[in-house]
């Protein structure tokens, strides 16, 4: 059933799957109903990480050094935890500056720099060569494998043969045409490829599917289960290393040295940073990718050694490549459709990976390494023509097409002397030598474009030394010697030995001394000179990118340009139709309905530059921008001096914020304190104008007695006694009221004196009875009382308290009937206090009048027939003393049935509480 | 902005037992012949290991912080 048209027209009916998926995703993306906003896609798509390397080789690699193969995804494990760091500031970079690379990420760090630029696409075009072929390899070797089917029968050599009768050739081209169709169909300014992202999650969902089958295909069909596996190890001694420890040959510091790499391969491949950052559609799908994806890893890793193992097994002696396990494990047992599941989840890992790896990389060549080159030789030509996206798009398909075939060389080359594993290694030991300029330029403001480019370049020449001519050599393509004996035969300058450095496998010793000279470099270039204005610049955005900036590079920019040729600037790369839409929506944004002003102001012209740095690199855009705009150039000493006014500025406002926000309080305690006031003022009015009021009546009473006194001096002697019985007593009646304004003053303004203590609340209420025994006996009045001992203390002020009860029983004697008279005292214990009541059997208050007789100068009655005599303040007085000390004091009638007033005190320790908290 | 700051300490802390775990010495303490539920001591270490940190990792991602 497998002939070679079933396999060839599954592969192309899983191809046209992915272009369809891709296209549906383009043109959701461009309703603006994204397909790929999910966190759960974001994850799925970085699992592009895994590829042919991991479908095919990790099996390989665990026939020779068992678990040795793990530690590539634990590095990606433990950088993901750090990703909510490290990732989140990238994707704010990127977005902030429209940065579509890793080129143009480290080129525009280091002040926009052409050659910077130029230089890592150079190196990630040359590290990542191996790392396609590795995906020729696996992905040819299969094919050919299957053709044989049911045979089992290891590929031949393809060095051997002609390039025309090679299949990988024509598998490398069929990739380019596919990857040509998929990624550069249009230009975008922010070169987001939405359906390419949704097609890679769902290639990464395939693989996992295929392998996962195999998997439990091999632990459960072939065998029982992964203890039986074992078991079947155990017995053979040459497999017995394979399961027991960290192979020898790699030690510890080979693990971990893979572990770093791998880590830093997950950040800076070309690929990953295209999913993980220019792909990135919300930073909060990092969140959920932090242990998503690390799961994915765990989970197509978890059968890799029982493959391995069956594989060993099963094929003992029969010379079949482990590499091939995967495949060739369900063949053997003749399971056609599984056969073919693992052929398709091995075309998906290889696609992915060639697809996004490509397209990142031709990108890369496109905007820094080629545009650069053609504005500076073909200025004249560039600047005429009217529309240049046609230009762009035929330099990507140019560069993915020149990719592939410089792999399929490489393949070619070297690629029979390695397995799947190896070669990918040596591409990850390339990219890991961008971490330097990446990291430093994201947290270290010194770095400088000499000193990235020093470190770069010193990394990459002792990768090649020690890595990529080693592979050369290992193949036959240079002679052994270079490797035994060390470049013109100088022993300190063997390539794996270098400086006699030995004991360390080959990645870990390349790893080290890469990035030795690397950092070195680096660093060292780095502090030779302090950095340039663009530097400067650059190093504030990059590592201030968490902080809020603002609009850093407008501030930078004076000079002056029109709105029309920074349009035609940008419409003669992105197409003149792209160009108005995109402005349009500029000005729209900015709330104004059209750009009709001449003159672009310092945001647009960043905003123009930002668009162009989507479509020809930042370094390229920067150049082009210049030369439409007349710049007037800023010294370092003017850029430092904005940067610290914008920093001061922002210190500033805070500051400023914080000044106005302590100045709203105190405004507030203010009003607060002056409505206070107010009400006391009043409070004096009207104390003033009662009192006035109330002293008046008393006065007229003892002139008007007084005079008449004075004008008849011939009065009865028994008048002149009334009259002067009648003065005294007003007499005393004023200074009652005044003494008590004065009492009620102090209280009120809150400086009266209160000696608070522990008080006995039946002994004071004996001693006021006592006090107004007098009181009762004139007006024959009776009194009963009702005083239960043992009670709990109060807290209160005694003389006070006995003011307040004299005051109630005296108002009490005041109403009471002459002869019939009685009056009650009960005190009783409540929940959380004690209630004083004296109870008389007068007329009564009405309901209307129970609360007005607590007002001052209130008295109730008819004062048109009974004279007052009382002062109005007693009442009030008593009330006021009562709530200071926490209580309540009310009064209770029926008028005709006499009135009880009663009042509560809390216990001593309730208030004592209440103190407290 | 609390609660991030917490996920973030969380996730940091994930970061450095993985660290831990994942290297010389502690791996060396698993890297001896034995078996463990039918499996190589090691091999089931690491993975329990990496399955641990993932957990980790999600806890401080996903938990809602009171």
């Amino acid at each position: 059933m497998l002939e070679a048209p079933v396999v060839i027209t599954a592969a192309l009916l899983y191809l046209g799957l992915l272009f369809a998926v891709a296209w549906w995703g383009d043109r959701r993306a461009d309703q603006g109903k994204s397909i790929i906003a999910n966190p759960t896609i974001y994850a799925l798509s970085m699992a592009v990480y895994c590829t042919t390397w991991t479908f095919y080789g990790s099996v390989g690699r665990a026939a020779v050094s068992g678990i040795g193969f793990l530690p590539v995804y634990l590095g990606p494990t433990l950088v993901m935890a750090l990703g909510w760091f490290v990732l989140l500031k990238m994707i704010r970079i990127v977005k902030a500056n429209r940065i579509t690379s890793i080129a143009d990420f480290i080129s525009s760090r280091y002040g926009k720099s052409h050659l910077l630029g130029g230089l890592v696409t150079v190196i990630a075009v040359v590290g990542i060569i191996p790392y396609i072929a590795l995906q020729l390899k696996a992905m040819s070797s299969t094919v050919s494998l299957l053709l044989s089917y049911p045979e089992i029968v290891m590929p031949g050599r393809s060095a051997t043969m002609s390039v025309a009768a090679d299949m990988s050739f024509y598998i490398a081209l069929i990739l380019a045409a596919f990857t040509i169709v998929f990624g550069t169909r249009h230009l975008d300014a922010t070169e987001r490829h939405e359906g390419m992202v949704a097609a890679i999650a769902l290639e990464s969902g395939v693989k996992l599917v295929a392998f996962l089958a195999v998997g439990v295909f091999v632990t459960y069909g072939i065998y029982n289960g992964l203890g039986d596996i074992f078991e079947h190890v155990a017995t053979h001694p040459d497999l017995r290393h394979l399961v027991s420890a960290i192979p020898s040959g790699q030690g510890y510091t080979g693990w971990f040295a893979l572990i770093v790499l791998s880590a830093m391969a997950l950040l800076f491949l070309p690929r990953q940073f295209q999913v993980a950052v220019v792909e990135n559609v919300n930073e909060a799908h990092l969140k959920r990718a932090a242990w998503l994806f690390p799961l994915y890893l765990l989970l197509i890793n978890i059968f890799v050694l029982p493959i391995a193992l069956g594989g060993l097994l099963h094929f003992a002696g029969q010379g079949v490549d482990a590499d091939t396990f995967v495949l060739t494990l369900p063949m053997s047992q003749r399971h056609e459709g599984l056969t073919l599941l693992v052929f398709i989840g091995g075309l998906s890992a290889g696609t992915g990976m060639v697809i996004v790896e490509t397209i990142a990389l031709s990108t890369m060549v496109c905007n820094d390494l080629v545009m650069p080159l053609l504005l500076r030789h073909k200025r004249q030509s560039l600047e005429e023509s009217k529309d240049l996206s046609g230009l762009l798009l035929g330099i990507r398909r140019g560069a993915i097409v020149a990719i592939l075939l410089l792999g399929y060389l490489y393949f070619r080359l070297a690629g029979e002397a390695y397995a799947l594993v190896a070669i990918g290694l040596i591409s990850f030991s390339a990219v890991a030598q961008f971490a330097p300029a990446m990291i430093g330029g994201m947290y270290w403001r010194g770095g400088t474009r000499g000193g990235a480019l020093a470190g770069l370049a010193a990394g990459f020449v002792v990768w090649g030394y020690t890595l990529l001519l080693p592979s050369f050599a290992k193949s036959g393509w240079l002679p052994a010697a270079f490797l035994t004996q060390g470049m013109f035969g100088i022993e300190l300058l063997r390539p794996q030995q270098l400086f006699g450095l030995s004991g360390l496998d080959e990645i870990s010793h390349c790893l080290f001394w890469s990035l030795f000279a690397n950092i070195g470099a680096y660093v060292g270039v780095s502090l030779l000179r302090p950095p340039m204005v663009a530097e400067a610049t650059q190093a504030t955005v990059f590592v201030d990118a968490l902080k809020d900036t603002g609009q850093l590079g407008a501030v930078l920019w004076r000079g002056r340009a029109k709105v029309s040729d920074l349009q035609g600037l940008v419409g003669r790369f992105l197409g003149p139709a792209r160009a108005q839409a995109a402005f349009a929506a500029y000005a729209r944004r900015q709330g104004r309905g059209k750009l009709v002003t001449l003159e672009a102001d310092a945001q647009l012209v960043q905003f123009a530059e930002s668009l162009l740095a989507g479509a020809i690199g930042s370094a390229s855009a920067r150049v082009m921008v210049a030369s439409v705009a007349k710049e007037e150039p800023l010294s370092i000493d003017e850029v430092m001096h904005i940067l610290d006014e914008a920093s001061q500025l922002r210190t500033y406002s805070r500051e400023l914020e914080r000044k106005s926000r302590e100045l709203t309080a105190a405004t507030l305690e203010l009003q607060e304190a002056n409505e206070r006031l107010q009400e006391l003022d009043r409070v004096k009015d009207d104390i003033m104008s009662s009192v006035t009021h109330e002293l008046r009546t008393p006065l007229t009473s003892i002139r008007a007695f007084s005079e008449l006194l004075r004008d008849d001096p011939k009065m009865h002697l028994a008048d002149r006694e009334r009259f002067l019985g009648l003065i005294v007593s007003e007499a005393e009646r004023l200074t009652r009221l005044i003494n008590q304004t004065l009492d009620l003053a102090k209280i009120e303004s809150g400086r009266a004196d209160w000696n608070g203590c522990e008080l006995d609340l039946k002994e004071v209420v004996e001693q006021s009875i006592a006090a107004t025994s007098q009181l009762f006996r004139e007006k024959e009045a009776q009194v009963d009382v009702d005083l239960p001992d043992n009670l709990p203390p109060i807290l209160a002020d005694r003389d006070r308290l006995i003011q307040v009860m004299l005051n109630l029983l005296s108002n009490a004697v005041k109403f009471l009937a002459p002869g019939t008279g009685r009056v009650r005292v009960g005190l009783r214990a409540l929940a959380d206090g004690l209630e004083v009541s004296v109870t008389d059997n007068g007329p009564g208050i009405r309901p209307a009048d129970q609360e007005l007789i607590f007002e001052k100068f209130r008295q109730v009655g008819d004062t048109m027939t009974a004279k007052p005599s009382g002062t109005g303040l007693g009442l009030p007085i008593s009330r006021r003393i009562v709530e200071h000390f926490g209580g309540r004091l009310w009064v209770e009638s029926v008028p005709g049935e006499g009135a009880t007033f009663r009042f509560t005190l809390p216990f001593a320790e309730a208030n004592v509480e209440a103190t407290v908290a | 902005m609390h609660r991030r700051i917490l996920a973030g300490d969380r996730l940091i802390a994930a970061f450095l037992v993985g660290c831990a775990l994942f290297n010389y010495p502690l791996l060396s303490v698993f890297d001896r012949h034995a078996v463990i539920f039918e499996l190589p001591l090691v091999y089931a270490y690491v993975f329990a290991a990496w399955a641990f940190v993932i957990g980790l990792m999600a806890w401080a991602v996903e938990r809602r912080v009171k």
